[in-house]
Order: structure tokens, then sequence, then C-alpha cells
């Protein structure tokens, strides 16, 4: 039964895919061509619609995949597979956590996980900086470029937000500005 | 207000405010989960990203379920997960439905690319303040400026393509988020791990 399947292949992806939504692409892609439920072409568009809307990437693209394939009943059921295993996977470790906190490994373990997890946050804050405000290649190769309105708005929102009482709005409205900004100015 | 009711309310906002992959919903959870509910620190925050990074299941869920539980148990863990993915559920179908051309409305792209930018802008700030709780002496630094090296060599350099060989397999291992995490449990584990407790708070 398609709901059923639905379920379990996305609980796969769920089980299997570590990291961030990007991580979920490959499992898709080889979901695609298993099933037939949807091609590489569809996968684009999903993939597209899923970054352009908000929500964690990874469950738009579960809800998305979902839909196409079973209709409503569908996006819930793969969203819902997708995040099992998360749910399964975080309370054990989260209860293991627990009953070991005043552990004085687990604490030293955590000392060097704080920066490294620190680095990654920003190795993706960079990782999306170079997407977003640079143009790499262009006309000729090993080239790149600045996308000046973006920088422009992207430094113009970090010193709003830091050193500003603007700093008070909530983040939400500094994303609804720039999407404003971004439609009016035709970025 | 239900106290379950609230958790999954309040990760349906983080869900509604984060465009992009799980690390854009740090802003939004610093000022909801951290800031205007007390429910984790700053520390925490870093903590359950790490654990995130190198567990199974995509990491803004991991990251709800994790500050879901701490508060409320397996409940609260549930419908933090729950609140996190309705938001999605309700837009995308919508746009499935009615609008699947919706990512190539011009009007649409051009939001977006203003969007991303001030993403950009949003995690700058919240890396810096993570930092401030977690770069507190020499050895962090340290372990997060190595890190950051590999971790952004590790993406411009593309290793997996094959181009590069046994050792582009073995370099791109040694340079994915799961590995450096483990990487960095160990360093901990042996510059805090033999003495008494108390280093570095």
């Amino acid at each position: 039964m398609i709901f059923v399947r639905l379920f379990f292949e996305f609980a796969k992806v769920g089980l299997f895919a570590v990291g961030g939504g990007l991580a979920t692409i490959p499992f898709l892609q080889d979901m695609g061509v298993r099933t037939g439920w949807f091609t590489n072409a569809d996968l684009t568009t999903m993939i597209a619609v899923s970054e352009s809307t908000p929500g964690p990437m990874g469950v738009n693209m579960a809800t998305y995949v979902g839909f196409q394939t079973a209709g409503l009943p569908g996006a819930v059921l793969a969203t819902l597979g997708l995040v099992t295993p998360s749910i399964l996977v975080i309370i054990i470790i989260a209860g293991f956590l627990q009953k070991f906190r005043q552990s004085k490994t687990v604490d030293a373990v955590f000392q060097g996980l704080r920066p490294a997890s620190t680095a990654l946050i920003a190795a993706a804050g960079l990782s999306v900086a170079l997407s977003v405000l640079v143009t790499v290649g262009g006309t000729a190769e090993h080239t790149f470029a600045f996308r000046w309105p973006a920088v422009i708005l992207c430094a113009a929102v970090f010193v709003c937000m830091r050193y500003t009482p603007l700093k008070k709005l909530h983040p939400v409205a500094f994303i609804a500005a720039a999407a404003v900004i971004g439609a009016v100015f035709q970025f | 207000m239900n106290i379950y009711f609230d958790l999954f309310l309040t990760f349906a906002k983080v869900g509604v405010c984060t465009f992009g992959g799980g690390y854009a919903m740090l802003p939004i959870l610093q000022r909801e989960v951290v800031e205007k509910k007390g429910w984790a620190t700053d520390e925490e925050l870093t903590d359950y990203f790490a654990v995130g990074q190198c567990t199974p299941g995509i990491i803004a869920v991991n990251t709800a379920t994790f500050i879901g539980y701490k508060y409320k148990g397996i409940p609260g863990g549930v419908l933090a997960t729950l609140g996190v993915v309705f938001p999605s559920l309700i837009i995308i179908t919508a746009i499935a439905a009615f609008l699947s051309n919706f990512a190539d409305i011009p009007v649409v792209q051009h939001a977006l690319a203003g969007i991303n930018a001030a993403v950009v802008a949003l995690i700058a700030a919240s890396v810096m303040k993570l930092g401030k709780s977690t770069l507190k002496n020499g050895a962090a630094i340290a372990v997060f400026l190595c890190v950051l090296a590999l971790a952004v060599f590790g993406r411009l350099a593309n290793f997996d393509t094959g181009a590069y060989g046994a050792l582009g397999t073995a370099l791109d291992m040694l340079t994915s988020p799961a590995v450096l995490i483990v990487l960095a449990g160990v360093v901990g584990f042996l510059l805090y791990g033999g003495r008494k407790g108390g280093e570095g708070k």
C-alpha cells in the first residue's frame, strides 16, 4: 500500500541522512529511480520550491514528494516518516545525556564539541554567504564578483541587528524587510 | 496557556521563520527558545546542533526533538517536532496543489535573494552570540579555528568528486561535519577528561 510505503521510504531517509536538508537529496534521487514516484526533473522543482518556502528544507522536500505521490495523506505520512527516526534516536540520546549530565567525561567531551559545533555553524554560514554574496565563474573562469546589492543588504541587516536599537526586533522582521527589498529592487 | 500547546506553537513559529537548512533556524531558536521562553541556553543549543550533526535525521528536526524532550520529556519531544514540521505541511501542500511553478515566479526569486542576504547576516550575528559562551579560552578558540578551516576547506575543495582518488575519499571523510564533531569530542576528552571538574568554566 502506497501510504505505508511512503512512510517507510521516508523513515529510511530520516535514518540514513545525517546532517542538513541537503543530505537528503542523494537518498531522494535514489528513491525516485527505485519507485518511479518522481523523475529527476521533478526533484529539481521540489528542491527549488523547498528552498524558497518557509520551513526546514529537508522537511519541505518530504512533504512535497509525499503530496505529489499520494495527495495530502501522502504529505503527512512522508513527513511523519522522515521525523520518526529522529524522534526515537534523539530521545534515547537525550535521555542518556540527562542521566550522565554530572559525569566529568561527558562534560569534557562537550567542552570539545561546543567550539567545533560553533565552527560548523560558521562554516555553513560562510558557504551560504559565498553562494549569495558573490558570483563565481561568469565570463572567465576563476573570476569572482561581488553581488553588491546583496552585500549591502547583508551588511545593513547585520549592523542594524547588532548595533542599533532595532536589535530588539524579531529576526523574522529582518527577513520580511529583506524579502520586500529584494522584490522591489529586483535582486 | 497549556505547556504542550505552547511548545507546539513555539516550534511552529520557528518552522515558519526558517528559510533554508537547519542552520537558518538558529537565529529564530535563539530569540524564541533561549531569550523568550528560557527553555535552553546558548550553550545547550550548540550541544544540540553538535549531536544533531552526527546522529540520524536532519538537524532541524533533531534540534526540535532535543529541546522539547529536555523541557517536557517524551511528549515534549514529539510535540516540538510536530510543531516544527506543521507549517511545512500546510505551506508546501498549498503550493504543490496550486502553484507548482512557485519557484520560477520572478518576484519570488527576487524576494528570496533578499531573504538569503538577510539570513547570512542573521547567522553571522548568531554565531557571534554563540561564540561568546563557547569560545572562552585558548583551547576552545584553537578547536574552533581548526574545525572552521577543515570544514571550509572540505566544502571548497569538493573532494567527493572522485578527481582525487583514495586520498580525496579520505579527505572528504575527514572534513565531513560528523567526523569533525567526533574528533572534537575526543580532543575535549583528552584536554579535560583526565582533570578534576571545573576546567574551562
